[in-house]
């Protein structure tokens, strides 16, 4: 048993995790609360790591030295991706909300059609280089080979973000509200929730966190561009459904399941059944759990 | 029963048609060339030139149709060849292997002589069969696919660009001789290209005593990270990486392997070897070497070449033009030195005559493929590609 190996996968894993936690909390969020599949998630990601981009760009050339500009970019994506995600909820989903379920569906993947497109003309459909301005540290030299500085960063941010999520919800005035809307619409509605503002805040913080998640992974590897959301977003959705769609908690367990996984049979096995194995997992665990590692299951009341 | 019969008719039928049509195309040719011979004092020399000139891969096939046009105006402005003036005979192909036996034939009925084509490999070997048929020496700018030339199977067959294996064989010889490194990963990104050329890499390695495979993995293209491909590199204790496919992966791979303090060379093909790759990857491209069709931008034939397509079309030209003209010019230089045009003659001068062309100096081995033309090993060095001779 060779342990570095071991540890090395572990944490290629948890950095791909954490990743896929944070864009499959937005998933789960926005289904949680209006039991629709937003699939153009995985670009308000891609948004966040292209708004981060120019911001960069502009400060570089305003002489900004480096961890202060990774602040106000990813401030910046958070802003903007909010705010995209605000105005998608506003014009996509919003005059649906009374419509057949599949009609929001359908509405999500041109969301993310369009979005994907405007981006690449917008832009360019090229590969860009993203700057890495996560410095590696001095002290985390001897143990390069199995983990890095923009690593340890992603679970930190992770980690606090995950914090700040369940606080939020647990105990303020808006997570009782948004919990209250998650349990019954109607009901909230009738006691005085304002429904509208509760889902539309949804819509920004999964937008926030999926900025960050963005940031953060364009800085790891290095690169973006236009279509970088499709398969992190699949990827991300396929981890709150193996962690239970609905479930805050359940996603960012559903995440790192999955990125140990496929870091797991990559090195062990073979990378280029990556994706098959990582699909016959979740079948595995569905076919058992049908609603999730930590989905409550659904009883429909007739 | 009965229905089957009566499905296998219109086939006969149209068996018998196309063999009826085809064998009075060639009678009607024979009647029609000592009339011609009588209108001039000799027949014009016919080249055919076929490719996809329609539809998606239009831009690959429309370059050689010039190609060859400027060669034979310039050769027929200096009174032909031998006194004969040149005709082209432009057939398209669409790339689809039915059309190209199709346009073979027709180009066969109208007396051609040589073709320059076809433009993609499976076109190709659709139509060389025919070709070898009728005697006709074809000779492709771009058709890529290995087995054209090493099966065997068509003698009249040659081309002015290097086979899809020529890259992995380059590449192998690179690491084994000139890096002397023993363990290689071999790494793809599943795609025809990159696999094909993995796998071609793979097994001149296994039948090399010099190296050994130590990983032979594909890697998903578009994922989010690849530290554990590239933990899996460090682990299986490789020398050096081969890796078929294109930048984006390679940028992402390289930079991941070079932030581990991984400093094994890293060597990839012509879908590595863009401005693209160096942008992207920047510091960590340093270093990187890539295999690249031979730098013909300082061959005088190649920028003259060049320059009368500018002034002719108004325009740079496209896809495989110098290897078209170079085709075109290999094939004319044939007819004059064998100073005959029927078939023995014609590949006899072709693999014994060396020409100036814009891709070098070149002639054809036994097999077909062109000596002199093929790929050279560049390596990032300040941020460019330069070759290492």
């Amino acid at each position: 048993m060779n342990w570095d190996y071991l540890l090395s996968l572990f944490m290629g894993g948890l950095t791909r995790g954490s990743i896929y936690a944070l864009i499959a909390l937005g998933y789960t969020m926005v289904y949680g609360i209006i039991s629709l599949i937003n699939f153009a998630h995985g670009e308000i990601y891609m948004i966040g790591a292209f708004t981060a981009l120019i911001v960069i760009g502009v400060l570089t050339l305003a002489g900004w030295n480096g961890m202060a500009i990774l602040l106000i970019a990813a401030a910046a994506a958070v802003v903007y991706a909010a705010a995209y995600g605000w105005t998608m909820e506003r014009i996509a989903y919003r005059p649906l909300r009374r419509a057949p379920r599949l009609s929001a569906l359908i509405s999500a993947i041109g969301m993310s059609l369009f979005l994907q497109n405007y981006v690449r003309m917008a832009q360019t459909a090229n590969f860009l280089p993203f700057p890495n301005l996560i410095p590696d540290f001095a002290c985390l030299k001897p143990v390069a080979h199995i983990v890095r500085a923009s690593e340890i960063v992603i679970y930190a941010v992770t980690a606090l973000v995950m914090l700040l999520l369940t606080l939020l919800v647990k105990f303020t005035r808006m997570g009782k509200a948004m919990r209250a809307t998650a349990q019954d619409r109607e009901m909230a509605m009738l006691s005085g929730v304002d429904v509208d503002q509760v889902i539309s805040l949804t819509f920004i913080i999964g937008s926030a966190i999926a900025a960050i998640g963005g940031v953060l992974i364009a800085s790891h590897v290095g690169q973006i561009n236009f279509y970088i959301g499709f398969l992190a977003g699949i990827k991300a959705f396929v981890a709150a459904v193996l962690g239970g769609i609905g479930s805050m908690p359940g996603a960012v367990l559903g995440g790192l399941v999955l990125g140990w996984t496929e870091s797991f049979f990559t090195g062990y096995v073979s990378s280029d059944y990556e994706d098959v194995f990582a699909f016959l997992f979740l079948v595995g665990i569905l076919i058992f759990r049908p609603s999730g590692l930590l989905g409550r299951k659904q009883t429909e009341k007739v | 029963m009965n229905v089957r019969i009566s499905g296998r008719a219109p086939l006969m039928a149209a068996i018998f048609l196309i063999a009826f049509v085809s064998l009075w195309t060639a009678c009607s040719q024979k009647e029609g060339a000592p009339v011609a011979s009588e209108q001039k004092n000799l027949p014009p020399i016919k080249i055919a030139v076929v490719g996809s000139h329609s539809g998606d891969l239009a831009s690959y096939g429309i370059p050689s149709v010039r190609a060859a046009q400027l060669v034979v105006d310039q050769r027929n402005a200096a009174c032909g060849i031998a006194g004969r003036r040149i005709e082209l005979l432009v057939e398209d192909d669409v790339c689809k292997p039915e059309l190209a036996a199709n346009a073979a034939t027709k180009v066969i009925g109208d007396g051609a002589q040589v073709v320059v084509g076809h433009i993609c490999s499976g076109a190709t070997k659709a139509a060389l069969g025919i070709y070898k048929e009728a005697r006709l020496v074809a000779m492709s700018p771009s058709a890529t696919n290995p087995a054209l030339t090493q099966s065997g199977e068509y003698p009249n067959f040659f081309r002015t660009i290097a086979s899809d294996d020529a890259q992995a064989r380059l590449e192998v010889d690179f690491v084994l001789g000139r890096l002397k490194a023993q363990k290689i990963a071999v790494l793809h990104d599943k795609g025809d290209y990159g696999k094909g050329l993995a796998e071609f890499a793979k097994g001149f390695i296994e039948a090399d005593p010099r190296g050994a495979v130590v990983l032979f993995e594909g890697i998903t293209p578009g994922a989010v990270d690849y530290s554990a491909v590239v933990n899996k590199i460090n682990q299986s204790g490789a020398q050096a990486v081969i890796y078929g496919g294109y930048h984006p992966e390679a940028s992402k791979i390289v930079s991941q392997m070079r932030k581990k303090a991984m400093t094994i060379p890293f060597v990839s093909d012509d879908g590595v070897k863009d401005d693209t790759f160096i942008k992207v990857a920047g510091e960590f491209a340093e270093g990187v070497y890539a295999t690249g069709p031979v730098d013909t931008t300082r061959n005088p034939i190649a920028i003259e070449a060049v320059a009368a397509h500018k002034a002719k079309y108004g325009e740079d030209p496209g896809a495989f033009f110098l290897n078209a003209y170079a085709a075109t010019l290999a094939l004319v230089n044939a007819f004059e030195k064998a100073c005959a045009t029927d078939y023995d003659a014609i590949v006899k001068a072709l693999r014994s005559e060396w020409v100036a062309t814009p891709l070098g100096i070149i002639r054809f081995d036994e097999r077909g493929d062109a000596i002199g033309v093929g790929f050279a090993m560049y390596q990032v060095q300040g941020g460019k590609y330069a070759e290492i001779k």
